[in-house]
């Protein structure tokens, strides 16, 4: 084979292609990563101002307000104990990151999202991107992040944010296309315009399938900050990868609980959130 | 029939819905006159309507009934072009909403017509009220206007005070008084029922079919109601159209459906029918043999010989019913020199024209005499006999009046016999 066609340098290609946007986007890659670094340095200021035991109490009750009592202890008793391990500050970076991404992964995932249910030319493009960015190697894409954005928070944000967005697109696809198909027909026939029938019945019923989208997201998203600490994202992420280069045990499970304890907050919380803002059903 | 009435509300003229990709050939194949399975067989596309055409007078209820796969659901989505027809025309007040654009066809959605589904179709994230008032909201009528609008839609419906409930707490007949109210509170012309009432159970049915009948004589919409059930057709509609593979196969009042079923199709279509709940008194009735009260005696007698039979109803110069006398009776007041009056049997039993059979059945099996059909005046408008109700019933056209008039063979013969 190798003698027969000549090997296509894809390579050299992309190698070159990369080079050229940094060249020619340079500026506004700087713009970007400036802005976003300032949105995750903000986060974790304002989260770090109080006293950690009075924000575990306020994100207890953010948790009750979302969805149970049980949920609430959950994540008090969640936090503080993070708190006593040690790993507050690391934790809040990475709760900085993966808001951070989640959040642009919903400004930028939801309208899409939309736009694909609308269209079908436009979700026969877009899905196989989708299939890319959840299957090609996180690795992969870090690599050209570092180029564009330099090392640190924001080519990990990145990252997270092309890793964590595509369960929010096509479950904001699902919701929207698993509209009983009489429902769309009542609000054709009573003269809806498009968007009327998009704000007014299919969005508000998409709902449950957004929010499963978004708490997936997050889930993905905070699986993903190991593999950002790689390039300069600090957090709780740091700590697990120290550990493994120093090959520290202990330390490595004493952060890895304190992410799956992030985890499960964030999972049970955007869960409910999800379920009890359907209608007002008693049933 | 009143000037008013007779307006064309809706004219299709040979609308077609061809479904798939070859439309096109399909609809050439069509013009060919090849069949519905032909074009499937060769083109791969589905022939949902095929060629049809009607008109809908203003303020009538036309149902459309054929069963499932017949086109009915197509056809009516045809009307406010849910479905955009592959040809033909469909005038609505005389403009074709074919020709219209989307800015235009909006309007007459919001405006002209209200549409009733037959899974309700409610937003289950809506309360009732907000379900009702969708229609004025996206016209972006201001929300104390539409709220009071919405309001009174429900109290139509028999719903007031269920405003603030959801869709899921509602059993499914007020669902669908909801969807009623819904259709009801942009004050559309036309109503477009799509099997409205066959999601629910048979009593709740009837109340419905009662209501809407109500609804539409207090409000005198035009209503397209899609059925598969006949006998729901016949029960509210003034005129039917019966489908089959696409195609009308008749349209005509109720009975002349039943009574003269244009093709074999047809006749299967109705040969179930429960005739018992269809025809009334009127369809059934016989010319009344009668003589007036002032006669005296033999001449009623002479009048009961001459007419085999041994007894006849008597009534006052305005035909309106005194009662009955029998033959026996006659004989003996003859004897006696007694008047008519003095012999006369008057707690007979009457019925009015419009009462069904079902509720005959039990007055005239016990009957002595003939049952009277009079009407609201008390006037003595015709007699039912065992024998015509039961050949009437047996579907034998011989024994049933068309229009629910007696038929005109029967009056010459009465004319003969009232010269005698």
């Amino acid at each position: 084979m190798n003698e027969l066609l000549p090997r296509l340098p894809f390579a050299d290609w992309i190698d070159t292609g990369v080079d050229w946007m940094v060249d020619v986007f340079g500026p506004l890659f700087d713009g970007i990563s400036t802005g976003l670094e300032a949105t995750v340095e903000t986060f974790v200021d304002i989260m770090d101002f109080p006293p950690s035991i009075l924000l575990a109490v306020i994100f207890a009750l953010l948790a009750w307000w979302l969805s149970t009592k049980r949920i609430a202890l959950f994540t008090l008793i969640g936090f503080l104990f993070i708190d006593y391990l040690g790993y507050w500050y690391p934790m809040l970076q990475m709760l900085a990151l993966v808001l951070t991404s989640v959040a642009i992964a919903i400004i930028i995932g939801v309208p899409i999202g939309i736009w694909m249910s609308q269209q079908l030319m436009a979700r026969r493009i877009i899905t196989p991107i989708l299939d890319l960015m959840q299957t090609m190697p996180a690795f992969v894409y870090l690599i050209p992040a570092i180029f564009f954005f330099n090392i640190g928070v924001v080519p990990g944000l990145v990252a997270s944010i092309i890793f964590a967005m595509p369960p929010t697109i096509r479950l904001t696809m699902l919701g929207i296309e698993q509209v009983p198909k009489d429902l769309i027909e009542a609000t054709e026939a009573f003269g809806s315009t498009t968007w009327q029938r998009l704000l007014k019945v299919q969005i508000p019923l998409a709902k449950p399938n957004i929010m499963a989208g978004v708490n997936q997201s997050i889930m993905l998203s905070l699986s993903m900050v190991v593999i950002a600490s790689m390039v300069g994202a600090p957090g709780l992420g740091t700590k697990v990868y120290q550990a493994v280069t120093q090959l520290k045990t202990g330390v490595g499970v004493e952060t890895g609980v304190a992410i799956v304890l992030v985890a499960i907050i964030l999972d049970r919380i955007t869960q409910h959130a999800g379920r009890s803002k359907q209608g007002g059903k008693e049933s | 029939m009143e000037e008013a009435m007779l307006k064309k509300k809706i004219e299709v003229k040979n609308a077609s819905k061809i479904f798939g990709k070859s439309s096109k050939r399909a609809a050439q194949l069509l013009k060919e006159g090849k069949t519905k399975k032909e074009i499937l067989k060769e083109t791969g596309a589905t022939v949902g309507v095929n060629n049809v055409a009607f008109d809908v007078l203003d303020g009538e209820i036309f149902v459309i009934m054929g069963l499932s796969g017949s086109g009915k659901s197509t056809l009516v989505r045809l009307l406010n072009r849910l479905i955009d027809p592959t040809s033909g025309q469909i005038l609505l007040d005389g403009e074709d909403i074919v020709k219209m654009n989307k800015e235009q066809l909006r309007n007459v959605r919001r405006k002209k017509i209200g549409m009733v589904f037959q899974n309700f179709a409610l937003f289950p994230h809506r309360t009732i009220l907000e379900n009702t008032e969708y229609g004025l909201e996206i016209q972006g009528v201001a929300k104390d206007e539409r709220n009071n609008q919405a309001i009174e839609s429900l109290r139509l419906v028999g719903l007031a005070g269920y405003e603030s409930q959801y869709p899921g707490q509602l059993s499914g007949g007020m669902q669908q008084r909801v969807g009623l109210a819904r259709a009801l509170a942009n004050n559309p012309d036309i109503l477009l029922m799509d099997e409205a009432f066959s999601a629910l159970d048979p009593l709740i049915r009837k109340d419905m079919q009662d209501e809407l009948l109500q609804l539409h004589e207090d409000m005198g919409k035009t209503i397209i109601f899609i059925t598969h059930d006949l006998d729901e057709a016949l029960r509210i509609g003034d005129r039917i159209a019966l489908m089959k593979d696409g195609e009308i196969v008749q349209i005509g009042t109720p009975e002349e459906i039943l009574m003269n079923p244009s093709n074999d199709y047809v006749e299967r279509f109705v040969e179930d029918v429960d005739l018992s709940k269809v025809l009334t008194a009127n369809h059934i009735m016989k010319h009344a043999d009668t003589v007036q009260i002032d006669r005296g005696p033999r001449v009623a007698l002479r009048l009961m010989e001459s007419l085999r039979i041994s007894s006849i109803y008597v009534v006052d110069k305005g035909g309106r019913l005194m009662g009955a006398l029998t033959a026996q009776d006659a004989v003996a007041a003859a004897e006696k020199n007694l008047k008519i009056e003095d012999v006369l049997i008057t707690d007979v039993i009457t019925t009015t024209g419009e009462s069904v059979l079902t509720d005959l059945f039990d007055i005239v099996s016990t009957a002595t005499i003939p049952v009277a059909v009079v009407d609201e005046k008390n006037r003595l408008k015709g007699i039912i006999i065992r024998g015509a109700m039961i050949g009437a019933l047996a579907g034998d056209n011989q024994f049933i009046n068309e229009n629910g008039e007696i038929s005109d063979s029967d009056q010459v013969e009465t004319e003969v016999t009232a010269h005698e």
